[in-house]
C-alpha cells in the first residue's frame, strides 16, 4: 500500500488518538509537575470601637485571578511524587531506619495511600488472573461435554457476568453479601457468627472483591477455551491413546500445549483488565478496606475540590506501572516482528 | 463426536456436570435473585428478620397490598428522572458505535494492507493505548476542557469514548480484514479502481460479520463505561451508570435502594437481550484476536 495513502486511511483514528490519548498524557505528565496554587492572604487592619487589629484574610479576587493566569498552578518539579500521598520519601526512610523487621516496615508501608493502593490493585492482579484461567478452562471442558442441544443455553448463562456493566454485576453481589441479604446471612449462618459483616471486615472484603473479578472474568477465559478446544485435533488425541496416554495424559500432553498461546492471549488482556480495577470498589464502598491506583485517581477527581496534580502524579505512576507488567509481552512482540520471516 | 478418544467416562461425566451446575447456578442467580427483589420493598429486599421474607414479599405485602410492587421503577424513572440518563446513555451507544466503525474500518483495513514498518509501530503504540487505564487519562481531560468550555457535554463525552476505544477496535478489524484475500482488492485495483474504490466497491460488502462484531463490542464499552461518563458528564446529562452511582450516594440517606436496585434491571435488561440475539457474534468476536494468535 501507498504511503499517502496509508495516511489518508488511518487519519482519522490517528488524529483521535493523538489528541485524546496521547496528548492528555503529556498533559498529565505536566499537570503532574505543577501544584495548586495557595490562595493569596491579604492583611488588613480592622478597626473597631475597641481599637485597631490586624486580620488575615483569603484575597477572593487575586486568587481568582491567579487561578485564571496560570490554570495548571505553580511550579513543583517532582515535589508532588515525593509527598505522602504518593511515593513518600521521607516517610519511607523515616519507616526503614525506624522499625524492626520487615514485616513491621511492610505493616508501616500499607498505612501510605499510594503503597495502600499499589498493595491491593498488584495482589488483585496476580490473584485474580491465574485463577480467571485455571477456572475458565475448567468451564469450557465441563461445557465441551454437554449435549450439543444444551450447548447454547448453557453459553448464554456463562456470558452474563461478562457482558454485564462492572458497576452493576459489582453491586448485585455486594446487595447479596449485604449482612441482611441472602448470602451476608447465609455466611452468618454458616460461620456460626451473627455479626459477621462482609463490609466491616478488611481480608472478607479483599475475597469479595477477588471473587467478583473472577466470576466477572471467567466467561472471558471460557469463550476463548472453549474456541480453542473445538479445534484441538481428534486424530492427535486418538494417537496418543493409541500410545498409552490415559485421560489425563492426553489433556495433560495434546489439549494444554494446543490451548497455551491462548492462555498467553488470555494473560495479556486480563493483566490489563485487572490492573485498572475500579468499579467494584466503587461498589461496594471498599474504600476504607481496599483502594486500588484507578480508585486513588477517581478520588482524587472527584469530590468538592478536584486535586489535578496530584490525581496526575498518580496517573502517571500507574501508566509507569502497567509499562513495567507489559513490558515482557511488548518486547517478545517487538522480537516477533523483527525476525526476518 | 461418539469416538473411543473423547468419551468420558462415567466419573468424569458426573464431575463435569456437577461442576458446571455450579457454575451456571453461580452465574445466573445473583441476576433472577436482583430482578424477582426489584418488585419488592426495601425490608424484603434486605430482610433483616428472615430471608425468606424476599421471596414471598412479606413486608411487601404488609406496605403496599400487593406481593408484587412496582415502586422502585416508579421511583427512578418518574422520580429521579431515570428515563432522561437512558435516553442519554442511547445517544452516547448509537454515535460512539457509529464513528468508531467509521473510523475503524477505515484505519484497520489501512493496517491490515500495508506491509510497512509503521504499521507494526502504529498497532503496538494501540496496544500501549489499550493497556493505559481509561481513569489515568480523565485527569489529562479535566483542565482543557474546562478551559475552552467543552466539559459535560454529551459530544465531548462521545468524541472521547471513541478515541479511548479506537485502539481495540482497529486491533480487532485488522484481524478481521486480514481474513479478508489481499486478492480481492488487488484484482480490483488491477481492473483499474483505486484504493478506496476497491475498498468501498469490493471490501465494505463482505466485511460485515467483522463490522457487526466489532460494533458489539464498541457498544459495551460506551454502555458499560463508568470512569469516562461519571467524570466528564454534567448532572443533566448523566448516562444511566453514573446516575445509578449518583442513586447510591443520595438514595441510603432517603431509604430508597431500592431506585438503585430497579435501576441495575433496567441497565442490565438491554445487555441480556443482546446477548440472546448476537451470542454467536459475541464469542466469535472474543476468539478472533486469539485462535489466529
Amino acid at each position: 500500500m501507498k504511503h499517502s495513502t496509508f495516511f489518508w486511511f488511518v487519519l482519522p483514528s490517528a488524529f483521535l488518538m493523538l489528541l485524546f490519548i496521547a496528548l492528555p498524557v503529556a498533559s498529565v505528565v505536566t499537570q503532574s509537575l505543577y501544584t495548586a496554587h495557595e490562595q493569596v492572604l491579604v492583611t488588613v487592619e480592622n478597626c473597631g470601637p475597641f481599637g485597631c487589629k490586624p486580620v488575615t484574610s483569603i484575597d477572593q479576587e487575586a486568587t481568582q485571578a491567579l487561578n485564571a493566569d496560570k490554570p495548571l498552578g505553580k511550579w513543583a518539579g517532582l515535589d508532588i511524587y515525593k509527598d505522602r500521598n504518593h511515593l513518600a520519601f521521607s516517610e519511607v526512610a523515616s519507616a526503614w531506619v525506624n522499625v524492626d523487621g520487615l514485616p513491621d516496615f511492610g505493616k508501616t508501608l500499607l498505612n501510605l495511600p499510594f503503597y495502600k493502593a499499589m498493595a491491593f490493585t498488584l495482589t488483585y492482579t496476580f490473584v485474580v488472573t491465574p485463577l480467571t484461567i485455571i477456572f475458565g478452562f475448567f468451564i469450557a471442558v465441563a461445557v465441551n461435554s454437554v449435549a450439543k442441544a444444551l450447548k447454547g443455553p448453557t453459553i448464554f448463562l456463562t456470558l452474563l457476568p461478562f457482558i454485564v456493566t462492572p458497576l452493576v454485576g459489582s453491586l448485585i453481589l455486594f446487595w447479596m453479601v449485604d449482612a441482611r441479604g441472602i448470602l451476608g446471612t447465609g455466611l452468618q449462618w454458616l460461620t456460626n457468627n451473627p455479626d459477621l459483616s462482609v463490609k466491616a471486615s478488611t481480608p472478607l472484603m479483599w475475597i469479595m472483591l477477588m471473587v467478583y473479578g473472577i466470576w466477572h472474568a471467567a466467561p472471558f477465559a471460557f469463550v476463548v477455551f472453549y474456541a480453542g478446544l473445538q479445534t484441538v485435533n481428534s486424530e492427535s488425541l486418538e494417537a496418543a491413546m493409541i500410545d498409552g496416554a490415559n485421560r489425563w495424559e492426553r489433556i495433560r500432553y495434546v489439549v494444554i500445549p494446543h490451548l497455551f498461546p491462548l492462555v498467553t492471549f488470555v494473560a495479556l488482556i486480563q493483566l490489563m483488565d485487572n490492573f485498572r480495577v475500579f468499579e467494584p470498589i466503587v461498589s461496594f464502598s471498599a474504600q476504607a478496606h481496599a483502594t486500588s491506583l484507578s480508585y486513588a485517581i477517581f478520588n482524587d477527581l472527584g469530590g468538592e475540590t478536584r486535586l489535578l496534580s496530584s490525581a496526575a502524579a498518580t496517573s502517571v505512576l500507574t501508566i509507569i506501572g502497567i509499562a513495567i507488567l507489559l513490558s515482557p509481552v511488548l518486547i517478545r512482540t517487538y522480537r516477533d516482528f523483527s525476525k526476518p520471516s | 463426536m461418539a469416538n473411543k478418544a473423547t468419551a468420558q467416562p462415567l466419573s468424569v461425566k458426573f464431575l463435569a456436570t456437577s461442576f458446571l451446575m455450579f457454575w451456571l447456578v453461580l452465574a445466573a442467580f445473583p441476576f433472577i435473585w436482583t430482578l424477582w427483589g426489584s418488585f419488592k420493598v426495601e425490608g424484603d429486599f434486605f430482610s433483616k428478620a428472615n430471608w425468606a421474607n424476599a421471596l414471598f414479599g412479606g413486608m411487601t405485602q404488609t406496605e403496599t397490598g400487593g406481593s408484587f410492587t412496582g415502586d422502585g421503577y416508579y421511583g427512578a424513572f418518574v422520580e429521579e428522572e431515570f428515563w432522561r440518563a437512558a435516553l442519554n446513555s442511547f445517544i452516547v451507544c448509537f454515535f460512539v458505535v457509529t464513528i468508531s466503525l467509521t473510523f475503524g474500518t477505515l484505519g484497520g483495513y489501512a493496517l491490515s494492507r500495508s506491509t510497512h514498518r509503521y504499521a507494526f509501530w502504529f498497532l503496538l503504540f494501540a496496544l500501549i493505548f489499550r493497556a493505559m487505564p481509561p481513569i489515568t487519562l480523565v485527569s489529562g481531560y479535566l483542565l482543557p476542557f474546562y478551559e475552552y468550555n467543552l466539559w459535560g457535554k454529551l459530544s465531548t463525552t462521545i468524541i472521547v469514548l471513541v478515541a479511548i476505544n479506537q485502539p481495540f477496535t482497529l486491533w480487532m478489524l485488522h484481524a478481521f480484514f486480514k481474513n479478508i484475500p489481499k486478492d480481492l482488492d488487488e484484482s480490483a485495483m488491477v481492473d483499474g479502481c483505486t484504493r478506496f474504490q476497491a475498498f468501498r466497491h469490493v471490501i465494505i460488502p463482505v466485511m460485515w460479520p467483522g463490522v457487526i462484531t466489532t460494533g458489539l463490542f464498541s457498544f459495551l464499552l460506551a454502555y458499560n463505561d463508568f470512569a469516562v461518563t461519571s467524570m466528564l458528564l454534567s448532572k443533566d446529562n448523566q448516562t444511566m451508570v453514573p446516575k445509578l452511582a449518583s442513586f447510591l450516594g443520595t438514595t441510603q440517606t432517603k431509604g430508597n435502594v431500592m431506585f438503585a436496585v430497579a435501576a441495575v434491571v433496567s441497565i442490565t435488561a438491554p445487555l441480556f437481550v443482546m446477548v440472546m440475539v448476537f451470542q454467536r457474534q459475541i464469542v466469535s468476536g472474543l476468539t478472533a484476536g486469539a485462535v489466529k494468535g
